[in-house]
């Protein structure tokens, strides 16, 4: 109690000279408190100055992603009909496991992997990849084990992270049936990312890949909905809102015909190549195989690695399609367009003769014809059903290859048709201008007479050829080949021919299917089929022997001749004659012409039905009734 | 003549401040608590508040230097009742603060604040004027603050026993001391900071290490600090609006109508809201430093001035907390937070400063 008596003692000798030693002292320490103040309400305020003046986007954001949770709906893809509405691609309900990003733990991975049966690096590598995504989907097409697994292990205390979504699983033929044509659907790529056609496009998402797919990926593909709902912090659900729902993306019709496709499929099976089935009238692409082919719905989603090497490792190469991208020497199937050139420019008529021993010597070269025993004196006509080497080289030779090159880059070979499908090649059809520019080199006229029967530097793809032979067939007018049947048809070029000239042609082309030439196997009874053989020499090189190849067989045929309705090619690789490949389109064409009679039979079967077909209101009453409750 | 006096002495300008700051306090205590269980808090606080009115009159009238002779028993009761809070007190989240008395549940370590302000303002008032405190002065002194706090520290509420510390260290400043104990009393606090984090609870070592990194562990204790800065700038500049905070409603923000009361006053009222309310503290306690250079004498000055630094500590370690500049500690903002304890005791000392207010011109 020391304190207490010491104070009491001093209280009253010193209160007045206590009095003025506080002011006094205080004074400065008060105002020094006073600073102090300030300083702190300064340092105070310029805290919330930080954050609600100069950054409240950043934080709002980060509220939002707080409180709001969302779910996407997926739209999904259009379907894609054949020309008759037949599905081909259609797409099945399945379910999808997705990873939210806000409640993601980094060590909950390898178990979820370990349980859904993925691998622990691609999950890995995925997270770490779609880094701006708020949801990662991580596995499609859930079993129900899969699901089951899930739903037991989502609760918050184990894996909150997951969530089942609907997607939707693209549902393509079996077998690879028109595969190429088709494409396939998988996951964008960073290097497709990195284009500036996919800027709108976010890693995860889905896109078409290949083929129609990828040509009408804008069509096909929907808009995505979301399920948006408030969570507290607990992660329960507060509201929903109103979800926006997925836009389906729209069907697409092709101009393919399953009929024929399925012939062509049929008759491509185990062979390598391909067939191209057009409407030379318009454009339209009836039918279109290639072969090797892929099964695209290993591709669906997430297509495994190993599967993935297999196909890309494949020496011939199942996912190229030969029919836009194969391009090979069309062999004799070039020459009705050597002889259209020669008539059309003048240098020769359908009475021009030739002289055929089995060969003969250009520009110190000797060429040999594919008859060792010759054509003797040999016209247009019997030229083409015979296709007599030596009577084209003869032509090329009168023609030059720069004449030639113009008649036949008017029937499209040297560009590309312009096809509704990505990666289409070119063609080359040389020229002295086109050996300068690839080659820096002049043109020796020795390398004409090659060229003057489909060989040396002229090279086309099926479906090029197809084209162009479909134009020649009409008289000279190119249509730009499509498959989207409501497109309407591009006249590309029209030659002005002359008719007398395409006859000539034609009338050979007749011959050689129908008056014993090369292509007799193609000729179809009550139908007047046109065609040409080729049988197209390859540059041997070590690992074409190794791979066993030979000269691969062409075809190429339209019909009906007076009004053609239809073009076919067909490619066969190492097919060694074209006559091996013309049963394949005869098959195609018979195909197309049973398919139409069948339809007008029906047609006028339906017309006579409909006219002798009793109707209820033409009955007398009680009968109407009876009819009536029959029904019921 | 004790109520006109009273009328004409009474620092007016102080209690309006002190009303305005309760207002929105309780406004904001209603926003935040708005359909959840505690949604009678802000009636309770009214209660409080009104109950603070009582006791400031009462204090008013009783003369500061009756109360300062009194502190030798007004100091063991505390910690007479600091142990009995021990023994017999409740446990609410882990730590046993509250002891309860005629139904209400009482935090004793809040008026022990204003028992430590009457310690220091005595003792050091005791001392010779002019002189300097000698090393045994500055012992005497820790250690009778020293014990109260290191009890409430046991409760453990670090928060609050830290409150302590400016009181005493504003009171043994404003007494004068020698430049040289200065220097060796901050290089022992130094050298003691690092030995002195040892004997930390993990949940205290892991607030201070949120506040230094709060990205650390984002879902767990960094959760408080960085969910606090996301509602202060969700607030933007005008605010979301009374009962609009999506922070403070969803269950973001910890506790919203007591510690960080103040992270969804800036949620809701925004940048200018927050300028309204830090400048009523800021008037606050200049009225409060204000009476400390009227009054009467050195007893009076100690007293004002502790108050003021109680509160000015208060305010920087709550609200700095809530823009993440200060670590977590626990602490309540002064007027606004719902609690009784806190409000009581805030308004015993505003009773205080009126009490020497009412006498600077008696001598």
């Amino acid at each position: 109690m020391a304190l207490v008596e010491s104070q009491r003692e001093r209280e009253e000798v010193s209160s007045e000279q206590l009095l003025q030693d506080s002011t006094k002292a205080a004074t400065a320490k008060i105002a020094v408190f006073q600073y102090i103040v300030v300083a702190v309400f300064i340092f105070l305020l310029s805290g919330f100055w930080t954050l609600q003046v100069q950054n409240p986007d950043y934080y709002s954001e980060a509220a939002e992603r707080n409180r709001i949770k969302s779910t996407p709906i997926l739209a999904p893809r259009g379907k894609i009909l054949d020309r008759d509405g037949r599905v081909i691609v259609d797409n099945k309900a399945s379910y999808s496991l997705l990873l939210n990003r806000d409640q993601l733990k980094w060590e909950h991975l390898p178990a979820i992997a370990d349980a859904l049966h993925l691998d622990y690096n691609d999950l890995a590598g995925k997270v770490r990849r779609m880094g701006s995504r708020p949801q990662i989907v991580i596995k499609d097409e859930l079993t129900p084990d899969d699901m089951s697994w899930v739903q037991s292990h989502r609760d918050t205390a184990t894996y909150p992270e997951m969530d089942i979504i609907n997607s939707w699983r693209r549902l393509y033929p079996q077998d690879g049936y028109a595969a190429h044509v088709i494409g396939y659907v998988g996951e964008i790529s960073d290097a497709e990312l990195d284009l500036p056609q996919f800027i709108e496009y976010h890693p995860g998402d889905v896109i078409g890949k290949d083929g129609i797919e990828r040509e009408y990926d804008s069509t096909l593909r929907g808009v995505d909905g979301e399920r948006r709902v408030l969570v507290d912090s607990m992660g329960r659900e507060r509201q929903v809102d109103k979800p926006k729902d997925a836009v389906a993306g729209k069907d697409l019709q092709l101009t393919l015909d399953l009929d024929l496709q399925s012939v062509a499929e049929l008759a491509m099976e185990g062979k390598r190549g391909a067939v191209v089935a057009l409407d030379p009238r318009n454009g339209q692409v009836l039918a279109m195989v290639s072969r090797p082919t892929f099964d695209p719905n290993k591709f669906t989603g997430r297509i495994s690695t190993k599967d993935w090497k297999e196909i890309v490792d494949d020496p011939y190469k199942p996912l190229m399609n030969r029919a836009t991208q194969a391009e090979f020497a069309p062999g004799s199937t070039f020459k009705p367009f050597v002889a259209l050139a020669g008539l059309e420019s003048g240098v020769i008529d359908d009475q021009t003769e030739f002289h055929c021993p089995g060969g003969a010597s250009f520009y110190g070269h000797y060429f040999a014809c594919w008859r060792k025993g010759g054509h003797g004196n040999i016209s247009l006509h019997r030229a083409i059903t015979q296709s007599c080497d030596v009577y084209f080289y003869n032509v090329g030779n009168r023609l030059g290859i720069d004449r030639l090159a113009h008649y036949t880059q008017l029937a499209g070979f040297g560009g590309k048709t312009g096809i509704d499908l990505p990666n289409e090649r070119e063609s080359t059809m040389p020229s002295t201008r086109w050996k300068l520019r690839t080659f820096r080199q002049k043109w020796y006229a020795g390398e004409t007479i090659s060229v003057a029967i489909g060989q040396g530097a002229v090279t086309v793809s099926p479906l090029e050829l197809a084209a162009a032979l479909g134009g020649l067939s009409i008289g000279g007018r190119w249509y730009r080949p499509h498959l989207l049947r409501d497109a309407k048809p591009v006249l590309t070029r029209d030659g002005h021919l002359n008719p007398q000239d395409v006859a000539e042609v034609v009338d050979g082309m007749y011959g050689v299917v129908n008056e014993g030439g090369t292509g007799h196997a193609a000729a179809l009874p009550n139908i007047e089929v046109c065609g040409k053989t080729g049988t197209a020499q390859l540059v041997s090189t070590e690992k074409m022997k190794s791979m066993h190849l030979k000269n691969n067989a062409w075809f190429e045929a339209f019909a009906p001749k007076g009004a053609p309705e239809i073009a076919v090619v067909a490619l066969f690789e190492s097919g060694e004659e074209g006559a091996n490949a013309a049963w394949i389109v005869r098959d195609v064409m018979k195909a197309y012409f049973d398919k139409k009679a069948r339809l007008a039979k029906e047609r006028t079967q339906l017309t006579r039905e409909f006219h002798t077909l009793t109707l209820p209101w033409a009955m007398p009453m009680p009968a109407a009734l009876a009819l009536g409750s029959g029904l019921n | 003549m004790g109520a006109p006096r009273i009328a004409r002495t009474t620092d007016w300008y102080l209690l309006a401040i002190t009303l305005v700051i309760c207002s929105l306090g309780v406004l904001q205590i209603y926003s935040a608590t708005h359909a959840t269980k505690w949604e009678d808090a802000w009636w309770k606080q009214v209660v409080f508040v009104a109950g603070g009115l009582i006791l400031m009159w009462v204090v008013t009238q009783i003369d500061y230097h009756a109360l300062l002779g009194q502190v030798v028993p007004m100091y063991a009761l505390s910690i007479a009742l600091l142990l009995v809070t021990m023994v017999v007190g409740n446990k609410v989240f882990g730590s046993t603060r509250w002891i309860r008395v005629a139904g209400f549940t009482l935090q004793v370590s809040e008026f022990v604040k204003i028992v430590i302000i009457l310690l220091v303002a005595r003792f050091l008032s005791d001392l010779k004027a002019g002189q300097k405190l000698e090393w045994r002065d500055l012992a005497k002194l820790c250690a009778l603050v020293g014990v109260p706090m290191l009890l409430v520290m046991k409760e453990p509420d670090l928060g609050t026993s830290l409150t302590y510390i400016p009181i005493l260290v504003c009171g043994i400043l404003m007494a004068g001391l020698r430049w040289k104990y200065l220097l060796i009393v901050a290089a022992a606090l130094l050298i003691c900071l690092p030995i002195g984090y040892h004997f930390l609870k993990p949940y205290q070592k892991d607030r201070l290490a949120s506040f230094v990194d709060p990205e650390r562990d984002p879902k767990g204790t960094g959760f408080q600090v960085i969910q606090s800065r996301i509602a202060v700038g969700n607030g933007g500049m005008w605010g979301r609006g009374v009962t609009q905070g999506s922070q403070t409603h969803l269950g973001f923000l910890p506790v919203p109508q007591t510690d960080f009361i103040f992270s969804s006053f800036a949620e809701e009222h925004g940048f200018v809201g927050v300028v309204v309310a830090l400048v009523l503290y800021f008037l606050l306690i200049m009225q409060i430093v204000q009476n400390a250079q009227t009054a009467g004498d050195r007893e009076g000055v100690y007293i004002c001035m502790g108050i003021g630094a109680l509160v000015l500590f208060h305010v920087l370690v709550n609200v700095g907390m809530v823009v993440g500049r200060m670590p977590v500690a626990g602490i309540p903002l002064p007027l606004m937070s719902s609690g009784g304890s806190n409000v009581l005791s805030m308004f015993l000392m505003l009773g205080l400063v009126n009490s020497v207010r009412l006498r600077r011109l008696v001598s």
